[in-house]
């Protein structure tokens, strides 16, 4: 019998770190980037089909909701995933203080709203 | 006294190498595309006012400067693309040897250039639709 077997289990994790909230971060990254795959692929089509149409023809294409939904599943990973690296980036480069809590706030409104706005203006053309 | 630790690499006489600029690259590719959603808003929220706000976007990406912008953000989605899908990878386990992060370095430069010619290629031709 190895010494391992005679550990409880509480010993066993300890030093492992918290098994609560403390991947969660890293593991919604992973998602929207799983995500992110077929989406891009998909709007980078999107964009090249309206990239020579006319004002009626781009909206006509936005307008289906096939496309609708998929542009706000787009911008919310899109908008969410932005959040998090810049997030990290900040956490790894800004050291002072009041720089780094203001750049996190910035960054964070700065994504909600982009998000929320995009969202309203397809809704705008998927309805209108 | 004798230094047995291993020392963190000096950069200043560090050689560069394949695998830390695709690290550093991803960043800032990152830091680019995240800057670039604010080209997504305009157009979503142009598109969604009328005519003649989504001819100034149209304008404005037909432009020199517009054109600069746009491949350079084309080149950044398709690295962090192709190299996201190498971190996913390790992610999982796989490709840590050297000789393979070095391989799937050269195929994630390769085919982030190529999918980038292939979406300026539509562009130029208006192919596509």
């Amino acid at each position: 019998m190895s010494a391992a077997d005679l550990q409880t289990p509480l010993k066993r994790a300890r030093g492992l770190g918290s098994a609560k909230s403390g991947a969660h971060h890293w593991i919604v990254q992973r998602i929207t980037a799983v995500a992110l795959i077929p989406l891009c692929l998909w709007v980078i089509w999107l964009v090249l089909a309206a990239l020579h149409a006319d004002y009626a023809q781009a909206r006509a294409l936005v307008h289906q909701p096939v496309h609708a939904v998929l542009l706000i599943a787009f911008v919310l990973a899109a908008f969410w995933h932005a959040q998090l690296g810049l997030q990290v980036v900040i956490e790894d480069y800004v050291h002072t203080r009041w720089l780094e809590i203001g750049s996190q706030l910035a960054v964070k409104f700065f994504c909600v709203l982009g998000a929320v706005a995009c969202v309203l203006a397809i809704a705008r053309i998927a309805l209108g | 006294m004798a230094q047995t630790r291993p020392l963190s690499p000096h950069l200043g006489i560090y050689r560069w190498q394949l695998t830390m600029t695709l690290s550093i690259l991803h960043r800032a590719t990152g830091i680019a595309l995240a800057v670039g959603t604010l080209l997504v808003i305009v157009a979503l929220l142009a598109l969604a006012a009328g005519p003649e706000s989504f001819a100034k976007v149209q304008a404005f990406c037909a432009s020199p400067f517009g054109l600069f912008l746009l491949l350079g953000w084309t080149w950044s989605l398709s690295f962090h693309l192709c190299n996201g899908i190498r971190h996913l990878a390790w992610d999982s386990g796989w490709g840590f040897e050297i000789p393979r992060a070095y391989a799937t370095g050269w195929t994630v430069v390769i085919a982030s250039l190529l999918m980038t010619m292939a979406i300026w290629a539509c562009v130029l031709t208006r192919g596509v639709a």
